[in-house]
């Protein structure tokens, strides 16, 4: 399925600096719908400036530079006069559960309103959908109305994957889910992943190895701020890597 | 095995007098507010009465009430707040969440530094200059708030900014990252998280505004007048203003009534005070993240 298809996501020689001190060099990524994409790599790679580049976060991020073209369906992101648009085509969810200091209901509509959707009988329908997909809404459908952010961590970070899709994202970026979730509450949210896939392209930046490997339809291994090989996540793990740094990585030897 | 060596007992022994030092340095900190409390209650407390308050100064301001400079005050603090309170928390909000780092904003900070440095005496010669007698405001309700606003201005965009400054940045990136924009995220998440600490400041400013003399005495405060002011453009007497009168300004007063009148002065801070730390321990009990 790698070897040809439509991209959903173009990155052609993405660069990024912070105040001139550069963070990442010469990227070029394809992201095909449908695909797990698994960014592995050690801290520092530069896996989660890569994510921000996407959705033109690093507008909000002062000193942040940004260089080369991100094409999503074709079209250069950074010529979108609308960034905001942009951010709603493209989901994320941080390392750490952010749940937004309002009601769980709240939590997920928050997108949708801000959007300008006001008809609570399509609210309520957002909310459901998406809690039921994010495998959180039998844990929470009897207290709607409570605060999001006092959750437990686990649950928390379903309910920004929750948020994540209300706006029915085609990329959704997930940026180490699993930091500071419970192993069961990884597993769960992995089936997640693996029905999501359906519907749209994921990239899953992961710490986990394993993750990657479970998950991810091809893998790109970061270091250092450069991207040293992408390739199908079963041949990497099977040792045909084209560059040793990488087989060493996925065995372990550093990082 | 668990016999302490005489060095550690030394070093316990060394640790609980520190302990007491330190604690007889604070409580030698309560000591002058305690000292001042009772001494006005002692002898400004037999002036209270209803009437106190409700009177006006009678028999050249050596008898009677304190009615006319109690509503002068609530005038001038209420202009004051009119004027500063969106001045101050739209500087704030810009600083926290617009501005960026290059030299305007540092010079803008240094500003408001400076400006909170400045001497209220300071204050009331540029009221005069500025309020007074470029615009033509004359000595009125107006000059006097405006220029307690002035003076107040940095309590309330640096109180209100650390309030912005608290709600954890990762709520901004998280709204932002859903497609809101900034004014969205500071109006639903930003602001009604950091509205009680907001509203601390503006306490804290009002409680800071309520005892001023100086700024309010060449731009708008009167030594007496018969009546009340009937909108901003008159003049009006005050609380400080009126304490420092009957207090050194008129002959013959008895002792009690300046007095009665400084315990007044010193219960609406301690008052406006003690509803800020409640706001704030509700602020803390009421835990949102």
């Amino acid at each position: 399925m790698v070897e040809s298809f439509v991209s959903k996501l173009e990155v052609k020689n993405l660069a990024i600096s912070y105040r001139g001190a550069p963070a990442l060099s010469a990227v070029n990524l394809n992201l095909a719908p449908n695909e797990i994409l698994g960014i592995i790599g050690p801290a520092n790679a530069g896996k989660t400036s890569f994510l921000k580049a996407l959705n033109r976060m690093d507008e909000m991020t002062p000193g942040m530079e940004v260089e080369g073209t991100v094409l999503l369906d074709g079209m250069d992101v950074r010529s979108w006069r609308n960034p905001y648009a942009l951010r709603r085509k493209v989901g994320v969810v941080f390392p750490l559960p952010v749940g937004l200091p309002l009601s769980i209901r709240d939590n997920v509509t928050f997108a949708p309103r801000m959007a300008g959707v006001r008809s609570n009988q399509d609210l309520d329908g957002i909310v459901e959908k998406c809690l039921r997909r994010a495998a959180l809404w039998d844990e929470v459908k009897d207290r709607l109305d409570s605060l999001g952010s006092l959750l437990s961590g686990g649950q928390q970070q379903r309910l920004t994957i929750a948020r994540a899709l209300s706006q029915d994202p085609e990329i959704l970026l997930l940026d180490e889910f699993s930091i500071a979730v419970d192993p069961v509450t990884t597993m769960r949210i992995e089936e997640v992943l693996k029905e999501l896939k359906e519907e749209m392209a994921i990239i899953l930046v992961t710490n986990l190895t394993q993750q990657a490997r479970r998950l991810a339809d091809r893998t790109a291994f970061f270091l250092s701020g450069q991207m040293v090989e992408v390739g199908e996540t079963e041949a990497l793990f099977q040792g045909k890597v084209e560059d040793p740094r990488t087989q060493q990585y996925l065995e372990g030897s550093f990082g | 095995m668990f016999e302490a060596s005489s060095r550690e007992i030394r070093d316990q022994k060394l640790q609980a007098a520190w302990r007491r030092a330190f604690l007889f340095v604070t409580i030698l900190l309560i000591l002058p507010v305690g000292v001042i409390l009772w001494i006005l209650a002692m002898k400004g407390g037999p002036a209270l009465s209803w009437a106190f308050f409700t009177d006006w100064p009678r028999d050249g301001m050596t008898a009677g009430g304190i009615f006319p400079a109690l509503i002068g005050t609530l005038w001038l603090v209420g202009v004051a707040l009119v004027a500063s309170v969106p001045v101050g928390v739209a500087a704030a909000v810009y600083l926290s969440e617009y501005a960026p780092d290059n030299a305007l904003t540092r010079l803008i900070n240094l500003a408001i530094i400076n400006l909170a440095g400045v001497p209220s005496i300071v204050h009331a010669l540029f009221g005069v200059g500025a309020f007074v007698l470029f615009f033509n405001m004359g000595t009125s309700i107006l000059a006097a708030s405006l220029t307690l606003a002035v003076m107040t201005l940095p309590v309330v965009i640096v109180s209100t900014r650390e309030s912005l400054q608290a709600v954890p940045r990762a709520f901004r990136e998280a709204c932002w990252s859903l497609g809101a924009t900034r004014w969205q995220t500071i109006r639903h998440v930003v602001l009604p998280n950091s509205g009680s600490g907001i509203l601390t400041g503006i306490i804290l400013e009002v409680s800071r505004t309520v005892g001023e003399t100086a700024p309010i005495m060449f731009t708008g405060a009167a030594f007496f007048l018969p009546i009340l002011p009937s909108g901003v453009g008159d003049q009006t007497m005050a609380m400080s203003l009126h304490l420092f009168v009957v207090a050194t300004q008129v002959p013959g007063v008895p002792v009690e009534l300046p007095f009665g009148v400084a315990l007044v002065l010193v219960g609406m801070v301690l008052a406006l005070n003690a509803i800020s730390i409640v706001f704030r321990t509700r602020l803390r009990r009421r835990k949102k993240w």
